[in-house]
């Protein structure tokens, strides 16, 4: 194995002296519910509700989560695309949670952004040259040389041909218009990027490819990156570091070989389990699979005390009162749990399993794989979010 | 667990009888569509067989034609206004019949009862104006002559089978009252309520979370030891293949490059197309080196097919065979060792070499 570059660099050496860019403290993000004639609150959907974190210049910070648990919102909200509900952002050292429009105009080209969708995220009525220039145009800065030149430079830069500076979106695959978004990107050299789910409408072989491209920009350019993704797969590979998320919060937060190899949240555990590994000699070795039951439950009434007990095997009745903190209970690694995998219980007096842990545990026992297929008449969260 | 089979599905040339042994056998299958622009040629010469309670999987980028080849089992080209935008060519025998040239109320009188078929999107494969209960209910009365209660019954007992929690009240929902995991339980309540003996799924978990997605797969294994059909698993994501598949067939500009059971494909992968796959996957459980090894490129047209080898102007190893054939002849299928096939021109002793060699250690 080639061990280069930022490959491998642990919490201890290095990576902690490196700068602060980026801090977020206790960020929280409520969408209000509406109804009636009046237009009466009637509740919120949490979907970022009091995360903490920090991403130093130069790395990779990851963001996993199943789907609805505030990774996105999470994004948006950081590069101030929406506007926070509470907390703060501190980008280079300014407080910029409150900044207005103006006063965020020429941080703009410091944070840029990277969107999954590069259909949806391209006008299909303006050329790719009029796309990438337009960050050049909206913040008044003339490049050496010339908008077109450096437009060129840039698309050379993520792979494309310099000639595809007066074509269309239409014309190109979703691979070459993922390269256009990234050169859009980083036409103003940002110092953080952030990529929510980047490369997940892409083909494997392509999706490699765009990989490997921002790997080679970062190393190239000194990027920061805030990378969010469902796919653990793609996320272990990018990252320095590995921030989970569930149903608004962060449950763990440590450097990606602490995660993957030691995960300390029961819930990243059952993650990590549930991807499939290509490799048929390990279908046998199957045994380790955790199955949650059920799906995420409502963000708008997310459950009391730890989120997570509801699905959790290990969960007692401190977790469904006391929410616990994200508190760092190996160096890099920082864990919200009370009975956390491979550590000191949290909570060692409290022993006594809730229900719907029994059953879980029970389920887990009885067979290799936990009997989801039974129907499970307790499983009431995974009630629509909607109903 | 499926049992792993050296003899099992993909496996052999067509035989020249016409009734074949196999439960589903797939010859020389060809689906074009003619456009403005030319013939598409999705499929372009596909040939694979499967017995029943085996899983073959069929891997391959977008455009490689893997969905039209199941929309084409289950004769869904020749519906409506479509079915003259089709040119069809090859035979399809499932259980001793021939559907290509059937009657279409043939074809109809099988479709959701010998065989059935898991969309990837389940919301836009289920009606949003009807109760689940009642689409479950319909696709049961197309096949059987019984009551609505009856089949009501039937349809509390599916979704019961497949995990919904109280399917007697569940039964009466909306589909956009379900969440996604639900929903694809639902669709396959609804593919299975006839008991259908081959269940093609096309990228079944691609839209679902990886938790959701474990369930899903252990669902579909379970009712395929239940009631022994044959499953025909359409994906792109290679550690699914591994953990469910009995054989796999790897799809490249409408055709076949590479098939054989599960093991091989991944232990002695044979055509630079797999390695390139193999080599462009992240791998959660190791440490990779810290690049991936992506094939560079774009998927071919399937207007302009590359002549030759499809995959030549994308394969790092094309020079090696001599003189033009990488670029003038197209390669056929051929057998490696026992159900392994592969249609490329290296040597076997070049692919051997370059795969111990150059690809394996840095996998």
């Amino acid at each position: 194995m080639t061990d280069t570059k930022k490959q491998e660099q642990g919490p201890a050496d290095g990576a902690d002296e490196r700068e602060v860019l980026l801090k977020v403290e206790g960020l929280v993000k409520h969408f209000p519910i509406k109804k009636g004639i009046l237009q009466r609150q009637v509740g919120a959907v949490k979907a970022v509700d009091g995360i903490d974190f920090e991403v130093r210049r130069g790395e990779t910070l990851g963001v996993v989560g199943e789907s609805g648990c505030g990774k996105s919102t999470m994004g948006r909200v950081v590069t101030r695309l929406q506007d926070p509900t509470g907390g703060s952002i501190h980008f280079d050292g300014q407080d910029i949670t409150r900044l207005n429009a103006a006063g965020m105009r020429p941080l703009r080209r410091d944070i840029q952004m990277i969107f999954q969708d590069p259909y949806g995220s391209l006008n299909p009525r303006h050329t790719i040259g009029s796309i990438v220039s337009a960050p050049f145009r909206l913040q008044g800065v003339e490049p050496e040389g010339g908008v077109k030149k450096e437009v060129q430079r840039l698309l050379e830069l993520v792979g494309l041909s310099p000639e595809h500076f007066n074509r269309y979106p239409h014309e190109f695959s979703g691979g070459q218009r993922q390269r256009i978004g990234i050169a859009r990107a980083l036409a103003l050299k940002p110092k953080l990027v952030v990529a929510d789910e980047p490369v997940s409408a892409l083909d494997v072989s392509i999706q490699a490819q765009v990989v490997n491209l921002m790997d080679d920009l970062q190393q190239e350019l000194g990027l920061t990156y805030v990378i969010i993704a469902h796919d653990l797969s793609v996320v272990r590979h990018v990252s320095d570091r590995i921030a989970v998320m569930y149903l608004g919060k962060i449950v763990e937060l440590a450097d990606k070989t602490s995660l993957y190899e030691s995960p300390m949240h029961p819930y990243t555990k059952a993650l990590m389990s549930a991807v499939p590994v290509p490799d048929p000699k390990r279908r046998g070795a199957k045994s380790d699979r955790i199955l949650l039951k059920g799906d995420v439950p409502s963000p708008i009434s997310p459950p009391s005390g730890c989120r997570f007990h509801t699905r959790c095997w290990k969960a007692t009745e401190i977790c469904k009162t006391t929410e616990p903190l994200l508190l760092e209970l190996r160096p890099g690694q920082q864990v919200a749990c009370h009975h956390p995998e491979s550590a000191e219980d949290q909570a060692p007096q409290d022993t006594v399993l809730l229900s719907a842990a029994k059953e879980a545990a029970a389920g887990a026992r009885g067979t290799a794989r936990p009997a989801t297929t039974d129907p499970q008449p307790k499983d009431d969260q995974e009630a629509p979010t909607d109903k | 667990m499926t049992e792993l089979s050296k003899t099992g599905a993909a496996v052999g040339e067509p035989s020249p009888s016409d009734a074949p042994s196999a439960f589903l056998e797939v010859r020389d299958l060809k689906v074009h569509f003619p456009t403005d622009d030319g013939l598409v040629k999705s499929v372009d010469g596909l040939s694979f067989q499967l017995e029943k309670g085996k899983t073959l999987s069929i891997v391959g980028e977008s455009g490689s034609g893997k969905s039209v080849t199941s929309l084409a089992i289950m004769g869904l080209h020749r519906l409506g206004a479509r079915g003259k935008n089709v040119q069809m060519s090859g035979e399809i025998w499932l259980d001793g019949k021939e559907l290509v040239g059937a009657d279409p109320d043939e074809v109809r009188k099988l479709r959701g009862r010998e065989m059935a078929m898991i969309f990837q999107d389940p919301l836009s494969a289920m009606h949003p104006y009807y109760r689940i209960g009642n689409q479950i209910v319909e696709a049961y009365r197309v096949h059987h002559d019984v009551s609505k209660k009856v089949a009501r019954t039937r349809a509390i007992e599916m979704l019961d089978r497949v995990g919904i929690p109280e399917p007697g009240k569940r039964v009466d929902s909306y589909p956009h009252e379900f969440s996604g995991g639900m929903r694809q339980r639902a669709m396959i309540a609804m593919a299975l309520v006839n008991n259908p003996e081959l269940l093609i799924a096309d990228e079944p978990t691609t839209a679902l979370d990886v938790t959701v997605q474990a369930q899903i797969l252990d669902l579909i294994r379970d009712l395929q030891k239940e009631f022994g059909s044959a499953v025909v698993l359409i994906t792109h994501d290679l550690g699914v293949v591994a953990e469910i598949a009995d054989d796999v067939l790897v799809m490249y500009g409408g055709r076949c490059v590479e098939r054989g059971p599960v093991d091989e494909i991944f232990e002695q992968p044979q055509h630079p197309y797999t390695w390139g796959l193999l080599g462009s996957m992240p791998r959660i459980d190791r440490e990779t080196s810290d690049r991936l090894i992506p094939v560079k490129g774009q998927p071919p047209s399937l207007i302009n097919v590359p002549s030759g080898c499809a995959f030549h102007p994308r394969c790092p190893y094309a020079d090696i065979p001599k003189g033009d054939v990488t670029r003038t002849v197209r390669p056929e299928l051929q057998q490696v060792d026992g159900g392994h096939f592969s249609a490329c021109h290296l040597s076997q002793e070049d692919r051997t070499r370059i795969w111990t060699e150059e690809i394996a250690p840095k996998l």
